[in-house]
């Protein structure tokens, strides 16, 4: 097996691991890891496409690979936009849950007001 | 061979595993720490599919910052009690089967991709001693693709605008919780006193020759972003203030003076965001030093989160 078509399974696996992550976990901060591990492996899966496309004295097919590149900063803006969410649900709320008629704490939504 | 190939499946039940512990671990701190071991692992991955310009940015932004991200939010989360009930056996039962699906699936596709795949290298390798790069990646980041390189810079602007945009009213304008605690290690500020002017140097360096060599702006500003972000955590420095004109202007110098350069392309070399013929070098390097400055600026705001009122503490 080549090292592209091995780095193609762990691709394959993360997207798998991180799924099955996101489907059970129930923190959001979890949910929030797998969701990266999930975003991993199709970057990974892309990689080989762009190993695979290896022309001449080239090794790698750059145009895929600089994709990956902007993915990889795209994919940390929406992450932090996650985490402000979440922190700021937690400040107004004393607790951050999905299910909402969850949530244990008392709303205050109008403090701004 | 047989030794290359002994040592890229040891990594791949390396990165397998780290992944399966960061998912399963009980503590949301703990997951997180797994997270970045994890981040560094795939970067060896990405070095064994002949991407160091990848391995770079995903050991600097995949795990570094990302992890700094979560740290700070899980010590800011962890306190929190868990509300909602956890999963029954026959969902957790329908969600492996679902995952091993999905997985076997894409397995199947990597094994049937086809080999070698359509490629345009060498449409990038013909025009590259037009844009004076050596570095192929940075090329279609900056010149054949850098339509979508500035909206890329317009995201990261926007992510800013989003997190800002969820602190309280009465907050507005004022700056983000300190990073780290109140006194901080001796060692950390020894180490950010060390390390932090070392850092600048080689955020730089990566920068510079990324036009040549792996590396790259995007590079080179992550390893300086980690750098403000290191000595906001020794308490040497507290975030800015987010009305801070410098500030703002630091954030969208990048994406400004690349859609200026771009709309001035039909003027200076006949066609939307092209570059002069024979020129081309210097302005590519002029647009990726605004956008260093802009990424070093903008993934620690990212990380800080908006101004909450703890600022001063």
């Amino acid at each position: 097996m080549s090292a592209s078509t091995i780095a193609g399974f762990v691709g394959a696996g993360l997207v798998g691991l991180g799924l099955y992550a996101l489907i059970v976990n129930t923190e959001p901060l979890k949910k929030l890891l797998a969701f990266n591990v999930i975003g991993n492996g199709v970057f990974l899966v892309f990689g080989i496409v762009a190993r695979r496309g290896a022309v001449g004295a080239f090794p790698f097919d750059p145009v895929p690979q600089a994709m990956v590149i902007t993915g990889i900063v795209v994919a940390f803006a929406a992450s932090a936009f996650a985490v402000a969410l979440m922190l700021r649900l937690a400040e107004e709320s004393g607790s951050v849950s999905f299910d909402p008629e969850g949530g244990m704490g008392v709303d205050q939504g109008d403090e701004d007001a | 061979m047989i030794l290359f190939e002994a040592l890229d499946l040891g990594l791949a039940a390396l990165v397998l595993g780290v992944a399966t512990w960061t998912i399963a671990a009980r503590r949301v701190f703990g997951a997180v720490v797994g997270y970045v071991a994890y981040g560094l692992l795939l970067a060896i991955v990405w070095v064994r599919l002949y991407a160091p310009d990848v391995a770079l940015t995903e050991a600097a932004i995949g795990g570094g910052v990302t992890g700094v991200l979560l740290i700070s939010a899980s010590t800011r989360l962890g306190r929190l009690p868990a509300v909602d009930a956890p999963p029954g056996a026959a969902l957790k039962f329908g969600a492996a089967v679902i995952s091993a699906l999905v997985a076997s699936v894409l397995a199947a596709a990597v094994i049937y991709l086809p080999d070698p795949a359509p490629s345009l290298a060498p449409e990038a390798d013909a025009h590259l001693s037009a844009t004076g790069l050596g570095n192929a990646v940075t090329a279609v980041l900056i010149a054949y693709r850098s339509f979508d390189t500035m909206l890329e810079k317009v995201v990261l602007v926007l992510a800013v605008a989003g997190v800002w945009s969820v602190a309280p009213d009465r907050f507005w304008g004022g700056a983000p919780a300190p990073l780290g605690r109140a006194v901080p290690d001796a060692a950390l500020v020894f180490l950010a006193r060390i390390l932090a002017p070392v850092g600048a140097v080689i955020g730089v360096q990566m920068f510079w020759v990324g036009a040549d060599e792996p590396g790259g702006a995007f590079q080179g500003g992550a390893i300086l972003a980690a750098m403000w972000m290191l000595v906001m955590m020794a308490r040497l420095t507290d975030p800015p203030r987010i009305s801070s004109r410098w500030l703002r202007l630091g954030l969208i110098a990048g994406p400004a003076v690349f859609l200026l350069l771009g709309l001035a392309g039909p003027v200076m070399a006949g066609s939307f965001f092209a570059f002069p013929e024979g020129f081309a070098k210097p302005v590519i390097l002029f647009i990726e030093a605004f956008m260093v400055l802009s990424i070093a600026v903008t993934l620690p705001l990212l990380v800080l989160g908006p101004p909450n009122g703890e600022a001063g503490r």
